[in-house]
């Protein structure tokens, strides 16, 4: 079911374009029809030099970290992409980015406050040993308080235990 | 004449503010004490609107408790002892009658002259001159309700007693500040970001929250009196879940500005931060116990989200909670023997009480979406967070678990509910 959902969020992702929060609902997609004239031409014809966070086809678009119930480590499927943030900010010392956690609404609001922290710990960690700097980190939790899908269902939760990586 | 005029005025106050009052909420009840006491409440004399108010707040008072029955009163307008005729009410089946008459006084002052008497014994139990300002007519008939209540079982009343609770339209919240009962509310805080756990000082002058007004958790301390507020903890990460002394003069708080989530202890005006959890794991949801001594939380420290006791001095800690499920949120009951905590198994949330000496979890509500439970000064009360309608509601259950209701607040979700002083 989580695979399923991830998937549906990749083609989503690469769909979206590059440089912009990610569209992640796959529940309710706002329409993105703008986003992707601006940018879908230029596929092909990228010889000029441009920031990796720009391409909408390198791992960097990809800026969020999902997790099963009750997990804070980041998972295997996961890994590459936090690397590669990893790599990118150690050969990018100037900028800087928010990791910022959350959690699904099952749990007490406190505890899904504190479970967003260390899920946003835990990916500052795999950052900066992959050679980020701590300066370059902040880490924020907002548990269940900003869901991204509403619902009391699995759906709805599996996108919501999730850690952002914002430049 | 001047009386008169002053009577009018207030009388049109009362209906304007029943009337909106009635607006805000509506109250379900669902079952009933092992024992009702067969009370009569008769609309007390002087002026006569004032008088209906005042008796609907008494009534719907007692009604909530589960513990009361009324008895009609039709047609029987005793207002002192010397009217009574006591065969009249044993005959009807009151085992207690409320008499009174209310007063406006001239400078608009409501006065209520109040007495319980036993109708068995044909004797007087309680007689008390109830008054307060002419826009505090509910705490009139609060103050009467908490006397019948406190003479008829013994305990002490809570209907004078006041909750917070936060609403949520959307993306507004509100934290707010009602009676017992859901009325006369008021916003102490009014923002676009999400407002979290309220928790009275041990006075009642005082609020600690969490807000996200800065973009991540912070915890405020806010006078109700002024409505001036203090950053009390803004570190860096998660600073939440608030919980104060007895003494009032000291909180403990949760901050992660040195990792995980840990607890600490802070003086009011956020001055000497000292850690007194250090597992590395989840510690949240600090409460002290009645007597200051101990702390209950939350710790995922044994691989899942279970309840703890540990000194407040430091020193060992205790797990309380095993078997299925998970357990959080915990408070300790006002006479200190137990706690209330939500219970999760299954996918479904409970409200539960467990006793320290026996261990015994005891599960008072049937399950569904229900979080953060808080105990009434009383003990006999506990309010909750639960659901119905899709919306989030405000609900209780008695401590033996055999009267509930819940509370439709007018529109939105309410959450967070905590009892106060």
């Amino acid at each position: 079911m989580k695979k399923l959902v991830v998937s549906i969020m990749l083609v989503n992702l690469l769909a979206a374009c590059a440089g912009e929060k990610p569209l992640l609902e796959s529940e309710t997609p706002t329409p993105q029809s703008t986003r992707e004239d601006s940018e879908s031409a230029p596929a092909s014809a990228t010889e000029v030099e441009v920031d990796p966070l720009n391409d909408s086809r390198n791992i960097l678009a990809k800026r969020s970290v999902y997790y099963p119930f009750d997990v804070s480590a980041v998972q295997d499927e996961d890994k590459p992409l936090v690397q590669a943030h990893a790599k990118y900010l150690r050969d990018h010392a100037d900028r800087r980015v928010r990791l910022e956690g959350n959690a699904d609404e099952r749990g007490s609001n406190e505890y899904n406050l504190a479970l967003g922290q260390r899920r946003a710990e835990g990916v500052k960690k795999m950052l900066m040993l992959g050679g980020a700097k701590a300066s370059q980190l902040e880490t924020v939790s907002y548990g269940e308080e900003k869901p991204k899908a509403s619902g009391h269902n699995e759906s709805a939760w599996s996108q919501n235990r999730r850690t952002d990586i914002k430049y | 004449m001047s009386l008169r005029v002053i009577q009018c005025v207030a009388g049109l106050l009362i209906l304007l503010h029943v009337s909106t009052a009635s607006a805000e909420l509506s109250i379900e009840i669902v079952g009933a004490g092992e024992h009702q006491t067969p009370v009569a409440i008769v609309p007390f004399g002087g002026d006569a609107k004032l008088s209906q108010a005042i008796n609907d707040v008494v009534i719907n008072d007692l009604l909530r408790s589960g513990l009361f029955r009324m008895i009609d009163t039709e047609g029987k307008t005793p207002h002192v002892p010397a009217e009574v005729s006591f065969p009249d009410w044993m005959e009807r089946g009151a085992e207690a009658l409320a008499i009174g008459t209310i007063t406006i006084q001239a400078n608009g002052r409501i006065e209520a002259r109040f007495r319980l008497l036993d109708v068995v014994k044909q004797t007087e139990l309680a007689g008390q001159v109830v008054s307060a300002n002419d826009g505090q007519v509910r705490a009139v008939g609060h103050r009467i309700a908490d006397l019948i209540y406190e003479k008829l079982t013994g305990d002490k009343g809570v209907f004078s007693s006041r909750i917070a609770y936060v609403n949520r339209q959307g993306q507004h919240y509100r934290l707010i500040v009602a009676d017992s009962d859901g009325y006369n509310e008021q916003t102490v805080l009014s923002q676009n970001q999400p407002i979290m756990s309220p928790a009275w000082s041990p006075d009642g002058s005082h609020l600690a929250y969490v807000s996200f007004e800065t973009d991540h958790a912070v915890v405020f301390v806010q006078s109700l009196y002024t409505n001036q507020r203090k950053m009390l903890a803004g570190f860096g990460g998660s600073n939440s879940a608030p919980a104060w002394a007895p003494s009032g003069k000291q909180l403990a708080v949760v901050l992660t500005r040195d990792g995980s989530s840990q607890i600490y202890l802070i003086n009011p005006d956020g001055s000497d931060v000292r850690r007194i959890t250090f597992s590395g794991a989840i510690d949240t949801e600090p409460n002290f116990s009645p007597d200051g001594q101990f702390l209950l939380f939350t710790s995922d420290r044994g691989g899942s989200a279970q309840i703890y006791r540990m000194p407040v001095k430091g020193g060992a800690e205790q797990r309380l909670t095993f078997g299925e499920g998970n357990n959080f949120s915990p408070r300790h009951s006002p006479d200190g023997k137990g706690f209330v905590f939500t219970h999760r198994v299954s996918g479904k949330f409970y409200i539960a009480t467990q006793d320290f000496q026996t261990g015994q979890m005891e599960i008072l509500t049937e399950g569904g979406w229900e979080k953060k439970p808080s105990y009434a000064p009383n003990g006999k009360l506990i309010m909750f967070a639960s659901e119905a309608r899709d919306r989030g509601i405000l609900a209780t259950v008695s401590s033996d678990g055999r009267v509930k209701q819940r509370m439709f607040t007018q529109s939105g979700d309410a959450r967070e509910p905590v009892w106060g002083p």
